[in-house]
């Protein structure tokens, strides 16, 4: 038996599955992308902070948050999770405002400390009206808790 | 070397090489990071640190593939390579592009550089693994359209064999995917969904098929097998990769904004992406049974026989372990995801770069088939050192991530993250030792191409 199983065989069924689980993958994205406005927060893109957002993703990425956060899980374990940030400081974009500004420019002895991105206050509001959209997206109840 | 242009590989070894020791290096920094939070700050804060030993990675391992391919596709293809001249100057530019932008990360704070590449004509940065300055992707682009090139033109005017074929549908897609990383909208779901195209379809899908035809080259060579019998291996192994994989990228879509039908998809698809990799594992190993004959460079059969193990440990068995979205609910973005990625890369792309770099590198320096006994023993010392060391990383990772899990998101009182972190401390640190022993056996790798060289070369014992 095992010699009836050709090598053409094995190669068409390379070529075949693939192909058709591709175009099932991409039939998936096509209904995904379908119900992402139900699920992704773009009101708040489209709003009157739209700009605020769009200028705080900026910030978020030309200063590597990723690069110690994670954000819906993703990125570094080094720091914590900030998709819900927002949440767990009792809904205030004063509070995440607070903790970037007060950040202590030599770090702190002995342990890990945020680095001082000297913001201004615009910067600041446009990080925190950011976080405060992610927080919004519908995530299928992750994070478990607040703690993220 | 059957052909002259194959030696062009050897740069790319090289340079490969030294970067794996610069992540290596970093590494280091980052785990010491863990335990003594101010180490090096605010010089080389955390981020710094961690790009560069993720790019450096990325970029090791790109250059070991284009080596890998420079060698094989002219034996595979029995031509010279189309132009060893252009392969030399993709060489160089890749080289100082990677370098600059090494400096850049750890020289300027990333806005800055940011700032200095024109980040905001089409911004591309500060996404993980995609920090580079959009200058430097474009240059990522360049070189994989010329290497690409190069390598479809030597198979075209050449003999088509099945790992040729195999290896450059695995580039073409690596480089058709990673057009994904020049799509950044402001809408975090979008951003996040075709991240993972790059990502997830490069590391679970076509960098698989030039692993596997990686592999089936190494295998062929040393043992003797008849092609056939291995190219049908390598079809039905890719198939199930590919088949797995695809719809596998649904496990990064349970918890990122799209909808709930993904964790069905997902959990379903990649429950079943360790099937290829323990294929992998009984065909190296059924492959080295059947031999048909006994190859002098034994390190070269050890490293091949590690990846198929430590890949089906590290992406099936560690992947699987937290796959399930039910699971996955509670380790996301834990260290038990650093935990799989530690001993994933390590088993799948970094051991097989080794395998070809060591069944390659004494034929580029010019042996007929094999090192000297006394640097063979050196290699496959650090052989052992290094995956060992990264079974006891992952291992540690591992206790780490299940502490850090139940205290942050499963126990009654749910703690902070940071107290958490200080109490699995001791993990971070038995980790660290474990990296100081990796270190130890990257050390005894790079001495294994200096030492024995005067030394005769290995021969087959006379039975």
């Amino acid at each position: 038996m095992a010699q009836a199983f050709t090598k053409t065989m094995a190669r068409n069924i390379f070529y075949g599955g693939t192909a058709f689980f591709f175009l099932l993958f991409l039939a998936l994205t096509f209904d995904s992308m379908g119900q992402l406005p139900n699920r992704d927060n773009r009101a708040a893109l489209e709003g009157e902070f739209g700009p605020k957002i769009a200028m705080g993703k900026i910030l978020w990425e030309e200063n590597d948050c990723i690069g110690c956060h994670t954000l819906l899980g993703e990125g570094a374990y080094f720091a914590p999770e900030l998709g819900n940030v927002y949440t767990r400081f009792g809904n205030s974009t004063d509070a995440i405002k607070g903790f970037i500004q007060s950040r202590p420019a030599d770090g702190i002895p002995g342990r890990r400390s945020m680095p001082q991105f000297n913001f201004s206050a615009e910067e600041l509001d446009a990080l925190a009206e950011f976080l405060k959209y992610v927080s919004e997206i519908n995530t299928a109840g992750w994070p478990p808790n607040t703690q993220g | 070397m059957t052909y002259k242009s194959q030696s062009v590989a050897k740069l790319y070894f090289i340079a490969a090489i030294a970067l794996f020791a610069a992540q290596i290096l970093f590494g280091l920094i980052l785990g010491l990071q863990y335990v003594m939070g101010d180490f090096l700050f605010p010089h080389i804060p955390f981020n710094a640190a961690r790009m560069v030993h993720t790019n450096a990675l990325i970029v090791w391992l790109l250059m070991a593939f284009m080596g890998a391919a420079y060698y094989l596709v002219p034996e595979e293809s029995e031509t010279e390579l189309f132009s060893p001249l252009l392969a030399i100057l993709m060489f160089w530019i890749f080289l100082v592009a990677a370098g600059l932008t090494v400096a850049g990360y750890l020289l300027v704070p990333y806005s800055t550089l940011a700032e200095l590449t024109g980040n905001d004509l089409l911004p591309t940065m500060g996404r993980e693994f995609l920090e580079q300055p959009t200058i430097t992707k474009l240059g990522i682009v360049v070189v994989a359209l010329a290497f690409l090139f190069n390598i479809g033109m030597t198979i075209l005017k050449g003999r088509k064999t099945v790992i040729n074929l195999v290896l450059l549908l695995g580039l073409t897609g690596l480089a058709v995917f990673f057009l994904f990383a020049f799509y950044n909208p402001t809408n975090v779901v979008l951003d996040k969904y075709f991240w993972w195209w790059v990502v997830h379809l490069w590391v679970e899908g076509v960098w698989e098929l030039i692993l596997g035809s990686i592999l089936a080259f190494v295998l062929i060579k040393v043992t003797g097998v008849d092609r056939e019998v291995i190219e049908k291996w390598l079809y039905i192994i890719i198939a199930m990769t590919l088949i797995t994989g695809i719809i596998g990228t649904g496990h990064h879509y349970f918890w990122i904004g799209t909808p709930e039908y993904w964790q069905w998809w997902g959990s379903i698809f990649s429950a079943m992406e360790p099937i290829p990799f323990f294929m992998m594992t009984v065909f190296a190993f059924n492959m080295v049974n059947k031999r048909r004959r006994e190859h002098p460079n034994r390190a070269a059969t050890l490293w091949a026989l590690g990846t198929a193990v430590m890949a089906f440990l590290g992406a099936g068995v560690w992947g699987f372990l937290h796959t399930l979205s039910p699971v996955n609910y509670y380790t996301h973005g834990s260290q038990i995801t650093a935990a799989h990625g530690h001993m994933a890369f390590y088993g799948a792309y970094v051991m097989i770069n080794l395998t070809i770099i060591s069944y390659a590198m004494p034929l580029l320096r010019g042996r007929n088939a094999a090192n000297s006994n006394k640097s063979q023993i050196w290699e496959m010392w650090s052989f052992w050192l290094m995956t060992i060391a990264m079974v006891f990383i992952t291992l540690f990772l591992t206790g780490a991530g299940i502490l850090q899990v139940y205290l942050q998101r499963v126990a009654e009182n749910p703690q902070p993250f940071m107290v958490v972190q200080d109490q699995i401390a001791l993990f971070y640190w038995l980790r660290e030792i474990a990296g100081l022993m990796f270190f130890g056996g990257l050390v005894v790798y790079i001495a294994s191409f200096f030492v024995g060289q005067d030394e005769p070369e290995a021969t087959v014992a006379q039975s």
